[in-house]
């Protein structure tokens, strides 16, 4: 396949590697924000090739992880409704509440149902006028122009039975927490290549400046993650902080301003509780005043008593990059995949499942 | 169909399956009669009983049962019948065994349409016919509206294994050589295609196929067969994972040796699956000598479906029993079999 | 987080601006993609696919430019630090 397979070349890579080795003289802790690029360093093995100076921590770039209980709460209430029909997509079926998932909802009789695309879940709308369709919108700036247009689409066609349950969360906020954090230890960012092909990345470069890191903008492919980490080494020898753009074939400094602009329009930001990092300030999306009708959470004003999960699960201290999955005691034994404690373990994109995965439970000694 | 039945008050002529097809009663017969009877061929010489008598020639008999219940019931290169006899009779040749008798139980929701259930008949009966099983006695039960999928089968089937043939994990050597014995994921990647909310345009068709041709080849060849598996659902990872636990070895793959095409990689790319989670019908493992390794290959490449088999790994010494393979940019991790339902990761 | 494909546009199925798809090859297969997002890109260019829109179009000379930084780092040479 083009544009994948030749970032994918084992000489190039293993050459990439030793670049890297020459040039890191200190130890640096590197943060890839993005679940998607955690899921490919542990699956192709690309942190195993770096030196010992390089540490990889997994941000908390995966919405599946990051989607607060009580949203799963009001996920998992509405599509136990009779009159509901819940799309969502795949990853979220297996998300935990405190009390089941939405799978468990399935079994229980309720219409959940698994889609590709927001415009799926509309195209349910349309075809059944007499039941509420409601879509799980969840994501970060990637996903956010598909349900933004989604709404567009339903005001445009006057679809009535169709709302979002909206989950969106913004990345550079995030990124902002995490280096306020008095327990902090990174020294440089990969951004999340998607998040900036829509978003751009203009909003970094005072995260940079103001807590003196660079941040690299990052693909996905082992030659783009690598190229990434060397860019990112490279300013922390040179003791530079700026953002560079390693993903210059999909993301540009201004990002998509078609995409921004409708997003602007369906969207407002608002302040959003991260599962694991707590509630962090203009994090997150949700409908604008214009499609107020469209919110689920407007149309079925149930309010559900919700407080954050307390268990052993340490993925808030994962999803800060302060824990790495296999510092858990819980990891592998309590928590699999199959019984998850928390959403890391939950989203195949989250860390402990990666590394549960790709390394198998005794990644200690791995 | 035949109206010369005095008038009565059942419902006689019928395009969908009702309740009462599955009572024991007239209608149940006219079913097994005009439909399966018709489509799975003559009735046995001794009539029909509550049992088959078969004639079995000397050796040990190999024995298995599978039940299926995929949605949806036709797609692209098959459907639940043609599953429902190449599932059983390939369970029956990964034991080295010859298949020979089948069983079919069919549940059948009511509202289904009578044609639908023949046409299923007829794919039993063709797929029979393609891997040379007869099937030899069945069942019919039939379940209210909504507590089905249309049809469900159930298949048990019967085969002799020679005398001197032992295939277990527990043969498994160091050093043996691990043969794939075609291209991976077609059957999932076919299934997926046509599923509501995923659709998507494809050639793919599944890759589901008798397995006890090429199966046998090897063993008339004197192949000295270890260990056989074939891969459905959790696909290669959890065939390997499995046989790595249950013969406490380290089986170790290749990436770069493991044929899939391009069509199976691009639908798993835009999925986010891994191709080594993804089901099949039609390929299996099978773990041999590593001085035999070649000629294996050259009779699979000659008579497996698929037709591009390989030889993807090697077993190395390692009592905990695990899976590892080299990426495709040369770096070691561990497999591991897929937890449950195969959702599609988007975002 | 976000899982973005690069696909070839085969076909422009719908012009209207909102609605504006078109037929993408992945590999082997092809699916329905919205491409309202990427009004200036036609048929036979390449767009990065997130959840059926395509968010992206795809510069080939800026992937060539991101190979021959590569190809420089394994030669030994140290790139320019301009960004590549």
């Amino acid at each position: 396949m083009r544009f994948v397979d030749e970032y994918r070349d084992p000489v190039a890579v293993e050459r990439c590697a030793e670049a890297i080795a020459r040039l890191s003289r200190r130890p640096w802790t590197i943060m890839e924000v993005c679940g998607g690029q955690t899921h490919a360093i542990v699956k192709f093995g690309i942190d195993r090739l770096l030196p010992g100076t390089i540490t990889l921590v997994h941000g908390p770039g995966c919405p599946v992880c990051v989607t607060p209980v009580e949203k799963i709460e009001r996920a998992m209430a509405l599509a136990a409704r009779p009159d509901v029909i819940f799309c969502s997509f795949g990853d979220m079926l297996r998300v935990p509440g405190r009390h089941g998932d939405l799978q468990s909802v399935r079994a229980h009789g309720g219409d959940v149902r698994i889609v590709y695309s927001p415009l799926d879940a509309l195209r349910v709308a349309e075809e059944n006028p007499d039941r509420e369709i409601v879509f799980f919108a969840v994501g970060f700036e990637t996903t956010a122009p598909a349900n933004a247009m989604a709404l567009r689409q339903a005001k445009a066609r006057n679809v009535r039975n169709f709302s979002l349950l909206v989950s969106h969360v913004l990345v550079p906020p995030a990124m902002a927490a995490l280096l306020s954090a008095p327990d902090c230890r990174l020294n440089g960012f990969l951004a999340a290549g998607h998040v900036c092909a829509v978003a751009g990345h203009e909003e970094y470069e005072a995260l940079a400046t103001r807590f003196r890191v660079p941040v690299v903008v990052t693909g996905f492919e082992p030659l783009d993650i690598l190229q990434g980490i060397y860019m990112c080494v490279k300013q922390l020898e040179a003791q530079r902080a700026t953002v560079e753009n390693q993903y210059r074939r999909a993301v540009r400094r201004e990002g998509n301003t078609e995409a921004r602009r409708l997003m602007a329009e369906a969207f407002e930001v608002v302040d959003r509780r991260w599962r694991g990092m707590g509630v962090i300030p203009a994090s997150g999306l949700a409908p604008s005043h214009a499609y107020r009708e469209f919110d689920a959470e407007v149309r079925f004003p149930d309010h559900l008593e919700v407080g954050e999960e307390t268990t052993e699960c340490i993925s808030g201290q994962i999803l800060r990059g302060v824990a790495r999955p296999n510092d858990c005691p819980a990891f592998g034994t309590r928590c699999t995949p199959e019984h998850p404690l928390g959403a890391t373990m939950v989203s195949s994109e989250g860390a402990c499942a990666a590394y549960y995965r790709y390394r198998g439970v005794n990644a200690k000694t791995a | 169909m035949n109206q010369s039945e005095p008038a009565c008050p059942l419902p006689w002529d019928h395009d969908t399956i009702l309740l009462a097809h599955g009572g024991g009663g007239r209608l149940m017969h006219r079913l097994i009669n005009d439909v399966f009877l018709a489509e799975f061929g003559a009735v046995p010489p001794v009539g029909l009983h509550d049992g088959a008598l078969l004639d079995i020639a000397g050796g040990r008999i190999a024995f298995t049962t599978d039940t299926y219940v995929v949605r949806p019931l036709f797609f692209p290169g098959g459907d639940i019948g043609t599953l429902a006899v190449y599932g059983t009779v390939n369970d029956l040749a990964m034991c080295g065994a010859r298949p020979l008798y089948l069983s079919v139980g069919m549940i059948l929701e009511e509202g289904t349409p009578i044609a639908t259930v023949r046409a299923v008949a007829a794919s039993i009966r063709a797929a029979a016919t393609a891997a040379q099983v007869r099937v030899v006695t069945g069942d019919t039960k039939v379940v209210e509206r909504g507590r089905g999928d249309g049809l469900y089968v159930n298949t048990a089937g019967i085969g002799v294994v020679p005398p001197d043939v032992m295939i277990a994990p527990g043969r498994v050597r160091v050093g043996d050589a691990v043969i794939l014995s075609g291209d991976l994921g077609r059957h999932g990647i076919a299934i997926m295609a046509v599923r509501e909310g995923l659709a998507f345009e494809t050639t793919i068709k599944s890759d589901c196929a008798p397995l006890a041709a090429p199966v046998a080849r090897l063993l008339d060849t004197g192949i000295d067969v270890h260990c056989l598996r074939d891969l459905t659902r959790g696909g290669l990872a959890s065939a390997l994972v499995e046989i790595a636990g249950d013969a406490s070895v380290r089986i170790h793959i290749e990436e770069r040796a493991i044929p899939i095409t391009d069509d199976v990689r691009g639908a798993c790319e835009i999925l986010g699956l891994d191709p080594l989670h993804v089901a099949n019908e039609g390929r299996f493992v099978a773990f041999v000598p590593a001085g035999q390794a070649d000629a294996a290959l050259t009779l699979l490449r000659a008579h497996a479906p698929g037709g591009n088999a390989a030889i993807i790994g090697v077993v190395h010494r390692d009592p905990e029993g695990i899976v590892t393979l080299t990426s495709v940019i040369g770096a070691e991790r561990i497999v591991d079999m897929p937890s449950g339902e195969q959702l599609p990761r988007i975002c | 987080m976000c899982l973005a494909v690069p696909g070839e546009i085969i076909e422009i199925t719908d012009r209207d601006p909102l609605l504006r798809s078109g037929r993408v090859r992945f590999g082997g297969i092809v699916k329905d993609v919205n491409l309202a997002y990427v009004p200036e890109a036609g048929v036979g260019d390449w767009v990065i696919v997130h959840v059926g829109f395509a968010i992206s179009m795809l510069n080939a000379a800026e992937a060539d430019r991101t190979l021959e930084y590569l190809a420089q780092i394994e030669a030994f040479h140290e790139p320019d630090d301009e960004v590549p």
